[in-house]
């Protein structure tokens, strides 16, 4: 017996489409600010995960591939990747590097700093991206954030990518910095 | 004799995978912090322990 579909069980769409826009048109990133807020207005509001367990397009797109395409092994994931503290770190290494590029972000917009047309992945490879930039009507700034916040989700989907093809599909959401958090929120509301 | 799952709450992440596969909508994520089982409603088909990625969830029980 399945479920019916309801309409947001089709918000991966919403997802792929993020990435893909990603390439068009680098300005487009600033979109993901969606999928930062709503789930941090539902816990704080709500007090529970209904973005993680109904609207999470990411977690929807993992399942999809892991699942139905069968890309991901199946496997439990190791026991200190479920743990406690590497989850917790895990969010402290990211909240960390959020500011720092946040702060790049305010290096350019004070004008200390160019612009720099780059995505970098896994806080560590700087990939050219000049080609998804066509100016910003605002301050440089703008922009800077927009490579900035890409570079973040690009660089979780693919975190969330290679765990799915080792684990099971949706490995990501036991990591998932913003899943920690609302968790978080929750359990102190609670 | 009724097996049933059982959730490890302590390590559960609540993301909710379990409820979406979950035939007999006997789980499910109240306060966002860890899944719980209406055992009245669960028949121990083990879909939400073979989906859960954390692996917390057990396929247990039996006697009564």
């Amino acid at each position: 017996m399945k479920q019916r579909k309801k309409w947001y069980d089709y918000l991966w769409i919403f997802s792929l489409t993020y990435l893909l826009l990603g390439f068009v048109n680098i300005l487009f990133a600033w979109l993901g600010m969606i999928c930062f807020i709503t789930p941090l207005v539902i816990s704080i509001v709500r007090g529970n995960k209904a973005y993680c367990n109904k609207y999470c397009g990411r977690g929807q797109l993992f399942s999809m591939l892991g699942g139905r395409f069968g890309l991901s092994r199946k496997h439990d994931m190791p026991k200190w990747m479920r743990s406690k503290a590497f989850r917790y770190g895990f969010l402290i290494f990211f909240f960390a590097m959020f500011f720092v590029m946040l702060w790049n972000t305010y290096l350019v917009f004070a004008g200390g700093r160019p612009l720099s047309q780059t995505v970098k992945l896994v806080w560590t490879f700087k990939v050219p991206w000049h080609w998804a930039y066509h100016g910003t009507l605002f301050s440089d700034g703008v922009a800077q954030f927009a490579f900035g916040f890409y570079s973040i989700m690009l660089t979780s989907t693919i975190l969330g990518f290679v765990t799915m093809l080792l684990f099971k599909p949706r490995s990501w959401c036991v990591y998932c910095p913003m899943g920690t958090m609302t968790q978080l929120i929750c359990k102190a509301k609670k | 004799m009724k097996r049933k799952a059982i959730v490890n709450t302590d390590l559960c992440v609540a993301c909710g995978c379990c409820v979406r596969v979950c035939p007999k909508s006997a789980i499910s994520v109240p306060d966002g912090v860890f899944a719980v089982v209406d055992s009245a409603l669960c028949v121990g088909c083990g879909k939400c322990a073979k989906e859960c990625p954390a692996s917390v969830i057990e396929i247990g029980g039996g006697a009564e």
